[in-house]
């Protein structure tokens, strides 16, 4: 059997609403995948520090508070800056699509609204991970989605 | 593999070896360490308890790095792995390293690859090691393979499991733990499981705490230590044998070809365990 991939899903911000964020990673675990679940309510460090740990290839970030704005790209740049630029980063929740682009732009290379299958989830990790310029460091624009 | 990174302290390096251990670069260690395993029903408290724990070892300045081992979905192969959830020190603190295991195809509570694990964990100056592992009858005691101390953990009102199903697992545990002391008939369950254990002859310290308001946690962090001084008990080495049995024959480079054979009946049992040991 191929080596699963281990994916964070991690909650940042302060809204303590973690339901979508359960379904996916339940969603992840199905598919084949180890999932690491953090919990409510971590800053970036703490996620970032998460990801380093677990030795992750993936991070999935939710947020339904707004926070995606400051908080997603804070997570980026803090992965850059700690060597893990290759970790390819998702987000869920509730994010305006006007808000998107600089997320993009960021480093998140996916974005998924409420009532995303898992499915689509799916084919987003298993495109990413066959490429080699999917991670949040990586010079490439490419994204999920249009 | 280059351990050196993770030597000078760097986390990533720490991180990327034990995933080529686990993912089955064969690795050992003459480091010595003190591994505590930590086992007991889901519920019982098991992840709060490491975290606190951990968080007394690093009060003292120690570093500690804990290994939360949960099982992989036998049919998607994935796993869903949420002891973190409990554990916030552990992102917290640099004294602190975490990081959970699947158990991946193996069958037992904890994975072959975990002695591998430690022992990296060991080599890179990670002496005091914590395994959590869910205790699941006799596959639990896999854990006695790899910790020096072992931990069984029981909570009001979760049934306790020195009475039914773990016969035998008193020859292993070092110290039982009554987790949420801060619950009501936490008193009634330590003393029935300390009448439990008065019919045997192994002596066991029952030690109440409370993993939510920290109560008791130092007597179980001295409590440790002292069990520590105290060795490692036949059955405890017959466990280690058997594990390290095991993962010999898991590895065995015909084992292939004799299960081959087995299946279409060209030889017996008794023939593949003489094939085994290379005496065909
Ligand atoms: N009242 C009380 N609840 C606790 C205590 N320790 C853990 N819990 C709760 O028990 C539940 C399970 O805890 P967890 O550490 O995840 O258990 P595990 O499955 O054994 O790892 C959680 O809801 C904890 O908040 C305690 O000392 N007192
Ligand atoms: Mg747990």
């Amino acid at each position: 059997m191929a080596t699963p991939l281990r994916i964070v899903i991690a909650k940042p911000g302060l809204d303590g609403h973690d339901r979508g964020a359960k379904v996916v990673a339940r969603a992840l675990r199905d598919a084949g995948h180890e999932v690491i679940y953090t919990g409510l309510r971590r800053t970036p460090e703490q996620i970032v520090r998460t990801v380093i740990d677990e030795d992750a290839q993936f991070l999935g970030l939710s947020s339904l508070s707004g926070a995606h704005a400051h908080l997603f790209p804070r997570v980026c740049k803090l992965l850059q800056e700690s060597d893990v630029g290759h970790v390819i980063v998702f987000g869920g929740g509730i994010i305006p699509t006007a808000d998107r682009p600089a997320l993009f732009e960021a480093g998140i290379k996916a974005i998924f609204g409420p009532g995303t299958s898992s499915n689509q989830i799916n084919d987003f990790i298993s495109t990413a991970a066959a490429k080699d310029d999917a991670g949040c460091g990586a010079e490439s624009d490419w994204h999920w989605g249009d | 593999m280059d351990l050196d990174k993770a030597r000078e302290g760097s986390r990533l390096g720490l991180s990327q070896a034990l995933s080529l251990v686990e993912n089955g670069l064969p690795f050992s260690t003459e480091e010595e360490g003190d591994v505590i395993g930590i086992t007991g029903a889901p519920g019982v408290g098991k992840s709060c308890l490491v975290d606190q724990l951990a968080q007394a070892y690093a009060r003292n300045g120690e570093k500690v790095a804990i290994l939360a081992v949960d099982p992989s979905s036998p049919i998607s192969g994935g796993a869903l792995l949420g002891d973190r959830l409990r554990m916030e020190s552990a992102d917290l603190d640099d004294l602190i390293y975490m990081r959970s295991v699947a158990t991946r195809g193996e069958s037992g509570a904890v994975p072959s690859v975990v002695a591998d694990m430690v022992a990296v964990l060991k080599e890179c100056g990670w002496k005091r090691i914590i395994i959590e592992t869910v205790g699941s009858g006799q596959a639990e005691f896999r854990i006695a393979a790899v910790a020096d101390t072992i931990m069984l953990v029981e909570a009001p009102g979760m049934g306790d499991a020195i009475q039914s199903e773990k016969a035998g697992i008193v020859e292993l545990v070092d110290i039982i733990v009554v987790n949420k002391s801060d619950l009501k008939g936490a008193d009634e369950t330590a003393a029935n499981i300390n009448s439990a254990l008065s019919a045997g002859s192994k002596s066991i310290p029952v030690m109440q705490v409370s993993s939510h308001t920290g109560d008791g946690i130092t007597y179980l962090v001295q409590a440790i230590d002292e069990v520590a001084d105290s060795g490692i008990s036949r059955a405890q080495w017959q466990e280690r044998l058997a594990s390290q049995w095991m993962r010999k024959m898991s590895h065995h480079p015909n084992l292939d070809s004799i299960l081959d054979k087995l299946e279409s009946s060209q030889i017996s049992i008794k023939e593949a365990i003489l094939l085994m040991e290379g005496k065909e």
